[in-house]
């Protein structure tokens, strides 16, 4: 097994795969349960070391490393010493010093994750970097996808929205290239890499049209629509988005009966997603967040556990 | 599975196909003799040779008896003490029969009592399940060299080792055949 988890490409099919089966059982182990607490990793240090606020994957990971009996040490940039301008060396070091074990950092800048491998002994965990990869929302994800539809090899998934800020979109298609899925991006052309396909890999394809790729989806996936894009013209305005990239009860009724629609969340209720379909059964959203933890806790364990 | 470390190729026999057989049946005797039939009994195989065990037991009980045993999987990876000295290990399952083991009696099942460890974790594992009326422990094999006060209720075979020694059992469903063999020094 890898020591960090700094990207989607950390990852062959067998590490992912691993990672799948074992946060299954954690799933079955601590779900219909009243201890849900395992004592894996009693002495260990798990650090979430935010610079960005989010709330969801830091409580994901927190609840993660809890279940599994580690020591959990909150740290977010903000109203600590990084800003008053310490580096994000020296606040490494200081975690060094204090003998974390894992790291789990989220961070504006994009391979902040990498650096911070270099500077600490323990095991660092990418929670998301600038825009370029959440490997364990990915995680999440294939986990969701393979729990409703029961594999991953062969299914056609449709990621809709801003790829190109989007580092839930790049981890998933990295992750689900390895597990032998096919991924088409679809979105704005402002929203989509130019050269994305050459540069992700070869099962993958890109359109700019939804209604033409929704009948052979298996998994639609919808991204956030960050408020900030509205406003800098990377699309003619926020109805023009949800009319032409938008998932609503029309679009959900044309795709096959098994497909599921998934989201990171938090969602624009009514602008990439209508709260007709958010709350249909074919939704995943709230199973994607209970599905964190038990991915989360299977990193953590599989990083931490052994030697 | 394999106690102890590694050594000569061949190995001594202990146990051969139908002595392995003729001792789960005195342990399935011994269980509804000791539990007075069984009643209120959850067996729980410990992974991986404990649970094709745990199902033989539970079918001669069947046989001789007519009684349904439940048997449960409990896979004590997790509550293990050793996980920080090995590469991190794949998880087993884990499965709890309905019912659960509020006030039942659970007999742990495994190939191997060695050290003492895997059964004082599933104590532990089990202990997150709920609260058994009594736990009683069942191995085909007892190798000695117990490293906590934990003994075992029924107990197919004795064999007296060294720590240089390894014991191997295999089961016809999980390795192809039923035999358990003493490796060492002078095998």
């Amino acid at each position: 097994m890898i020591r960090h988890l700094r990207e989607a490409g950390d990852l062959d099919a067998a590490d992912a795969t691993l990672i799948l089966d074992t946060a299954r059982e954690l799933a079955r182990l601590t779900g219909g349960r009243e201890v849900k607490k395992l004592p894996t990793l009693r002495g260990r240090t798990v650090v979430n070391l935010f610079y960005e606020d989010s709330t969801r994957t830091r409580i994901s990971f927190e609840a993660a490393a809890k279940r599994l009996s580690a020591d959990v040490i909150n740290f977010s940039a903000k109203g600590s010493s990084v800003s008053k301008g310490e580096s994000l060396k020296d606040t490494a070091l200081t975690l060094q010093a204090m003998g974390a074990d894992a790291v789990v950092v989220r961070h504006g800048a994009s391979g902040a994750p990498h650096r911070l491998a270099n500077w600490v002994d323990g095991s660092v965990v990418n929670a998301g970097d600038g825009t370029h990869e959440h490997p364990t929302q990915a995680l999440l994800d294939a986990f969701t996808m393979r729990e409703r539809l029961g594999r991953l090899a062969g299914l056609n998934v449709t990621i809709v929205g801003d790829v190109l800020h989007s580092r839930v979109a790049r981890s998933n298609v990295v992750l689900l290239n390895t597990l032998g899925a096919k991924v088409t991006l679809v979105g704005p052309p402002t929203l989509i890499p130019v050269d994305i396909a050459s540069a992700l890999g070869s099962g993958m394809t890109v359109s700019y049209d939804l209604d033409a790729v929704l009948p052979a989806s298996d998994v639609v996936m919808m991204l956030r629509v960050q408020t900030e894009r509205m406003n800098a013209s990377y699309f003619p305005s926020a109805r023009e988005y949800s009319r032409r990239y938008g998932m609503d009860g029309a679009r959900m009724r044309r795709l096959p009966e098994h497909a599921i629609v998934m989201h990171p969340g938090p969602m624009n209720r009514g602008m990439e997603i209508s709260p007709e379909v958010a709350d249909s059964p074919r939704s995943t959203i709230v199973e994607q967040v209970a599905n964190g933890v038990s991915v989360r806790m299977a990193v953590l364990y599989l990083l931490l556990g052994g030697k | 599975m394999r106690t102890g470390p590694k050594q000569a190729r061949t190995g001594k026999v202990i146990l051969a196909d139908t002595d392995v057989s003729r001792v789960v049946d005195r342990i399935a005797h011994q269980i509804l003799e000791k539990t007075e039939g069984a009643r209120d009994t959850v067996l729980f195989g410990i992974p991986t040779r404990g649970v094709p065990l745990a199902r033989r037991l539970a079918a001669r009980i069947h046989a001789f008896e007519g009684i349904d045993v439940p048997v449960g999987i409990l896979d004590v990876t997790l509550y293990r003490d050793d996980l920080r000295l090995k590469a991190a290990r794949a998880l087993g399952p884990t499965d709890v029969p309905p019912g659960g083991v509020d006030g039942r009696r659970v007999i742990l099942v495994d190939d191997v009592l060695f050290s003492g460890r895997t059964v004082r974790a599933a104590l532990d594992a089990l202990g997150d399940l709920g609260r058994p009326s009594s736990v009683q422990l069942a191995v085909l094999v007892d190798r000695g060299h117990r490293e906590l006060p934990i003994r075992a209720d029924y107990v197919g075979k004795n064999i007296p080792t060294a720590l240089s020694e390894s014991v191997r059992v295999t089961l016809a469903e999980t390795d192809g055949t039923d035999e358990v063999k003493l490796y060492g020094s002078d095998s």
